[in-house]
């Protein structure tokens, strides 16, 4: 798994390729690393916009209101679930419980967790994420 | 956070401090790795026996106690003994070890240290899982600077011990929670869990050697026993239930977040340190130790006899805080992570989103659960869109009972108890539902967002 | 290798029985004649324990915690301590006191639970499915089933019929998820090309996008799969199983004799499937193995028996031949076979004496052995020859000495059996010079110049005994009838022996082996009636000095050093 984390980083997502070359640096079969890669959510096989948003959906961030955060990121970048936006800039996901349900709802862009959102703070992320994308 | 004068902060003791920050001088200006020093000068079945002694119960779910667990491991077959971390914290309710290895890592790491020592394990892991990468970076940090000092990694405070500390991260999978689960993963595998017997951790863990597998705040409360001697770390709280607890609400309270608590009732906690519920609403139901428990209903009355043949008779609010306390009011204490439901949440709809949640989860080895959940999740997702029949409730009964117990591992349980738990004390709500939204005229928005299937 | 002292008692439904310790509860039920249901389970396979199908309730006797003393009831027996939830038959190893109900209330409402779920996303696809009449999922649906349907949702969707290799289709919707094929092709094979993508209800069977699963072994997955996700390409949709008659037969491929089933209607073979024996080929066979069937209705197949090239009865083609080596002008040879059986090598050897050969021959097979199933001689019967005294020392692949003999003037009449000279090295010149006398099965560029050319029957339209690598003697059994014009082999020659030495000669199976079992003979006290359908093994030490070639496989060590067939 750590060989799997360190390509996605590198290359963005884990193609057959890079698995039969994981396989023959392991001396196992291909089918058991891609095995692997399908059983995680978080290895994908397939290219997400440059930004990864990660909207929690279990019982307290959906109570919370996680679902409005989710459209919001959506309508904010004309994005359909699960789908590269058109600007290319983010793949909006649904997650499982990201472990901070005490400050709920909650959302991980990249490698930051956003927590306590409403629709004013998810907007300002979301402008923020516009501004990083120019380059600024 | 503030502290709540109600809590007892033990282990999370300084990490909400201002300024108290994760690296090593900070921990050690507060007296950090001083137990490690006293430990490696200590016989190790000595300090096995003060965690057996403390009746410390672990934190991860269970409740098993550690130093029981410990004392499983095969020391006859000569295999290296490994130790495994378990800082998955998938278990929806559930955040406290996210605050332990962000803020205070240092701590885990004597504890882990500790342990290893006592176990005499060969090497440790640290599973950590995907969505706390900022937490593995931490990990990392703390590993490196202890062993700058000699803490961690070969012949430790020139004791003749070695033991290194590696992190592997996780990619996102609520199974690799589940201790044999977690040690496949860790092997490179898919997550599935093994089957028991024949592969106890104790005895066919990590690599097919003996492993121990305990959780964050299990292994921090290690240092603390020794720290205060067993003997006071089991005056804290009350006999078989010890030591705090890091307790994590969430929901319908006024102020949720985690405290670390313990000796006090549910209601003292709900009511006092969280704030009661929301301006407006009422609590229908708490969920007490992580999604997977069964529900307690707000203004059920949770009766039965004391093991001294005394009778109790709870209120929510009155039920004791603890291991013993919750699972006498027919529930289990789990991972401690609280969900508190209000009177704005349609039980049906918590329970579709949970379906979701687990048949998303499930590693799908074994027949009942990898069939059980996903048909589950389709009858309440029916069920939100308005489509439910009269006999969907006992059938979703029925399903679960199927389930339960029949599994390879306790994901089964976590499938079926909440099942079981809604419709047994919310069936009438269950058919109401049902009732109402197979009306073509019912807006299904709210109904829809909460459930969050997708 | 039993060790009596060792066995401990355990008891299934109110039934003691003893076992060996660690034995199998599924299997121990089995020795009561008790089944208990399951899917992933398989005796030559490492217990996977995730179908969940062969719950039992389980108990063990209680022991006092404070004292450690056993608990008793009131009438003195041991008090059985019931575990809570039920336990998986496959993965409980039997220890001593150990009990389990196997149909109790709970144990019942497990196997119908298991099996609801197992069918909540099933296909219907029993109507098309090949597998119907040998499904699993069928037997135990009905046997243990609920009987309606309580799901209403909408089922999964998964690939169906992919092709997993050149010889297995892959219907992923029909896959319980038992992990059989997985684990055989890791084990037993070791190519491990199969595995599960994705999770939960949605994992699905597949090999990696451009590997396939194409090893000799591929069809083994296809007996052992518990319901039609893995099927035979072969076969598919050919015929209903319920139709075919099973008759025991050996795979002829190789000298490893695996016991197989072959499968036929009205006449016709449909398919080969291994039959277990511990002893020699577990529950496996080779996917080469399975082809030969196919040469029952090959294009070459000799229909007719000849006399000098012109279509003649099998009388006459019979007196023919018996004439041609009663009288020859010179010396006569043999070439006889690795693929004849034991009861046809028995009547070549009494040819050989009765017309004094001057020298008899087989033609040696010999290829890699994989180590498993498929040993390097690929004469199944090379040692029958050898027990029989037909030949004394293993068999060269090329009969350049007969073409001296010949040459020479010292061979003028030929009797081969099934055996193409040509392509054992015999040129066109010399087999001008001599007479040949040909029995067998197909047409080859030698049985065009045989004077009495006698049309024989392949391993499936007769009965015999064949002796593999182990010196185990095995029987097989007539599948189907052979092509009208054609002669039982053991007629054949039985006939002829009878005309050279002017006393009658056993000519069928059955009787044949009232010589051939006499006392005094290798084979003594077997009759092809009594052998056991799992084979009996005889003593070859008297060979033990021939470079037999045979490398290790499944259940055979070779006594000396093999010869390297690399």
């Amino acid at each position: 798994m750590p060989l799997l984390h360190a390509i996605q980083k590198d290359q963005g997502l884990l193609s057959n390729e890079a698995a039969e070359w994981v396989a023959e640096k392991l001396g196992i079969e291909p089918i058991n690393v891609l095995s692997v890669i399908t059983f995680y959510p978080f290895f994908r096989q397939h290219k997400i916009g440059k930004r990864h948003i990660r909207v929690c959906r279990t019982l307290s961030c959906a109570m919370a209101g996680g679902a409005k955060v989710c459209d919001t990121m959506l309508s904010e970048f004309d994005a359909k679930l699960n789908d590269v936006s058109p600007d290319g800039e983010v793949t909006v996901e649904f997650a499982e419980c990201l472990a901070s349900c005490g400050s709920a709802p909650v959302m991980l862009v990249d490698d930051e967790l956003y927590e306590n959102l409403d629709e004013s703070k998810t907007k300002e992320i979301c402008d923020r994420i516009k501004t990083e994308a120019t380059g600024a | 956070m503030a502290i709540h004068p109600k809590e007892q902060r033990l282990i999370l003791k300084y990490a909400d401090e201002s300024g108290y920050t994760p690296d090593i001088d900070c921990y050690m200006k507060h007296g950090g790795y001083e137990m490690l020093k006293k430990a490696v000068g200590m016989d190790k079945q000595a300090i096995c026996d003060e965690v057996k002694n403390s009746q410390l119960r672990g934190r991860g779910g269970a409740g098993f106690p550690a130093g029981v667990k410990w004392s499983f491991v095969d020391r006859k077959s000569g295999k290296p003994v490994y130790m495994v971390c378990n800082c998955d914290e998938s278990e929806p309710g559930t955040f406290k070890d996210r605050q332990i290895v962000h803020k205070d890592p240092h701590q885990l790491i004597e504890g882990i240290m500790i342990s290893c020592f006592a176990t005499d394990c060969a090497k440790a892991f640290i599973y950590i899982r995907e969505e706390m990468p900022k937490g593995a970076e931490i990990l990392n940090q703390a590993i490196k600077e202890a062993k700058e000092k000699g803490f961690v990694g070969d012949n430790i405070l020139d004791s003749g011990y070695s033991c290194d500390i590696v992190v592997h991260r996780g990619a996102a999978a609520y199974i690799c929670g589940e201790e044999t689960g977690l040690i496949e993963s860790l092997e490179g595998k898919r997550a599935n869990p093994r089957i028991k017997p024949p592969y106890f951790p104790a005895a066919l863990g990590l690599y097919m050697c003996p492993t121990i597998v305990n959780n964050v705040e299990t292994l921090c409360n290690v240092k603390h026993i020794l720290e205060m001697g067993a003997e006071e770390f089991a005056k804290i709280g009350r006999p078989n239930n010890t030591g705090t607890r890091i307790w994590c609400v969430s929901g319908g309270v006024k102020r949720p977040g985690y405290y670390e608590v313990a000796g006090i009732t549910l209601g003292e906690l709900i009511y006092d340190i969280c704030g009661g519920p929301k301006e407006g609403r009422e609590i229908k139901a708490i969920i007490p130790g992580g999604s997977s428990m069964k529900i307690l209903k707000n203004g059920e009355r949770f009766k039965g006899k004391n093991r001294d043949g005394s009778e109790y008779d709870w209120g929510i609010e009155d039920i004791p805080l603890d291991y013993d306390g919750i699972a006498a009011a027919g529930s289990m204490s789990g991972s401690g992570g609280m969900m508190v439901l209000d009177d704005s949440v349609e039980i049906p709809v918590a329970l579709a989103n949970l379906m979701a949640f687990y048949s998303h989860e499930s590693c799908g080895q074994c027949t009942p659960c990898r069939e059980g959940s996903l048909w589950l999740k389709k009858i309440t997702t029916r069920m939100v869109h308005g489509e439910a029949r009269p006999e969907d409730v006992d059938l979703m009964k029925s399903v679960a009972d199927q389930i339960e117990g029949r599994t390879i591992c306790a994901f089964g349980f976590a499938v079926a108890w909440p099942v079981q738990s809604y419709i047994a004390k919310f069936e009438d709500e269950f058919r109401e539902f049902a009732e109402r939204h197979s009306k073509t005229d019912v807006d299904r928005t709210a109904a829809k967002a909460l459930a969050c299937n997708h | 290798m039993e060790e009596k002292d060792n066995l401990i008692t355990v008891n299934i439904d109110g039934q003691d029985l003893q076992v060996l310790p660690g034995t199998n509860m599924v299997e121990a039920a089995a020795m009561l004649g008790k089944e208990i249901p399951h899917y992933c389970y398989h005796p030559k396979l490492s217990v996977a324990g995730n179908c969940r199908m062969c719950l039992v309730e389980l108990g063990m006797p209680g022991r006092d915690r404070a004292t450690g003393e056993p608990m008793l009831n009131e009438d003195g027996s041991p008090k059985i301590m019931w575990m809570p939830g039920p336990a998986i038959g496959c993965g409980t190893k039997a220890a001593p006191g150990m009990h389990i109900k196997t149909d109790s209330p709970k144990a019942l409402e497990s196997r119908e639970a298991v099996t609801e779920f197992l069918l909540v996303n099933h296909p219907l696809d029993c109507p098309i499915c090949d597998q119907a009449g040998e499904c699993t999922l069928q037997e135990f649906s009905s046997a243990h089933g609920r009987g309606y349907s309580r799901f209403i949702e909408e089922k999964n969707v998964k690939p169906k019929r992919t092709r997993l290799g050149p010889r297995v289709t892959l219907d992923d919707e029909r896959c319980v998820l038992c992990s059989r094929c997985v684990r055989f092709c890791e084990e037993i094979v070791d190519d491990g090309v199969l595995g599960f993508t994705d999770r939960g209800s949605y994992s699905t069977l597949t090999c990696f996008p451009g590997k396939e699963l194409s090893n000799n072994y591929s069809l083994n997955t296809v007996d052992i799969c518990p319901v039609g996700a893995l099927t035979s390409t072969d076969f598919r949709f050919k015929m209903r199983v319920w139709f075919l008659k099973e008759s025991n037969s050996i795979d002829f491929e190789s000298s490893v004799g695996a016991n197989t089933v072959v499968s036929a209607r009205e006449g016709k073979i449909y398919r080969i499937k291994p039959r277990r024996n511990d002893e020699v080929n577990d529950t496996w066979m080779t996917d080469s193995g399975r082809e030969l069937y196919k040469i029952v209705e090959s294009e070459d197949r000799l229909t007719q028996c000849s006399i000098d090239g012109a279509p003649a009865s099998a009388q006459d083609a019979i007196a023919k031949a018996s004439d041609l080596l009663k009288n020859p002008s010179g010396g006569v040879a043999i070439v006889g076979s690795g693929l004849c059986s034991v009861e046809e090598q028995f009547a070549l050897k009494a040819i050989a004496e009765s017309v004094d050969a001057k020298g008899v021959y087989l033609v040696a097979r010999y290829g890699d052995g994989d180590g498993i199933l498929l040993s390097a001689d690929r004469n199944p019967n090379t040692r029958g020859a050898l027990m029989t005294g037909l030949i004394a020392s293993l068999p060269e692949e090329q009969l350049s000495a007969l073409g001296a003999q010949i040459d020479s003037g010292e061979v003028t009449t030929v009797l081969a059996v099934k055996e193409d000279l040509i392509a054992a090295g015999l040129t066109e010149e010399q087999l001008k010079k001599v007479t040949l006398v040909y029995l067998g099965a197909h047409r080859n560029d030698t049985t065009g110049k045989a004077s009495a050319l006698l049309a024989g029957l392949t391993q499936f339209e007769k009965s015999g005994t064949v002796v593999n690598q182990q010196f185990r003697i095995q029987k097989f059994n007539r599948v189907v009838p052979g092509p009208g014009g054609a002669i039982e082999d053991i007629y054949a020659l039985a006939s002829i022996q009878a005309n050279l030495s002017e006393e009658s000669f056993p000519s069928t199976v059955g009787s044949v082996w009232k010589q051939l079992g006499a006392e005094g003979t290798p084979f003594a006290g077997i009759s092809f009636q009594s052998l056991s359908d799992q084979g009996q093994l005889l003593d070859g030490s008297a060979f033990d000095g021939l470079p037999f070639r045979e490398g290790k496989s499944l259940h055979f060590e070779p006594k000396g050093e093999a010869v390297a067939a690399e």
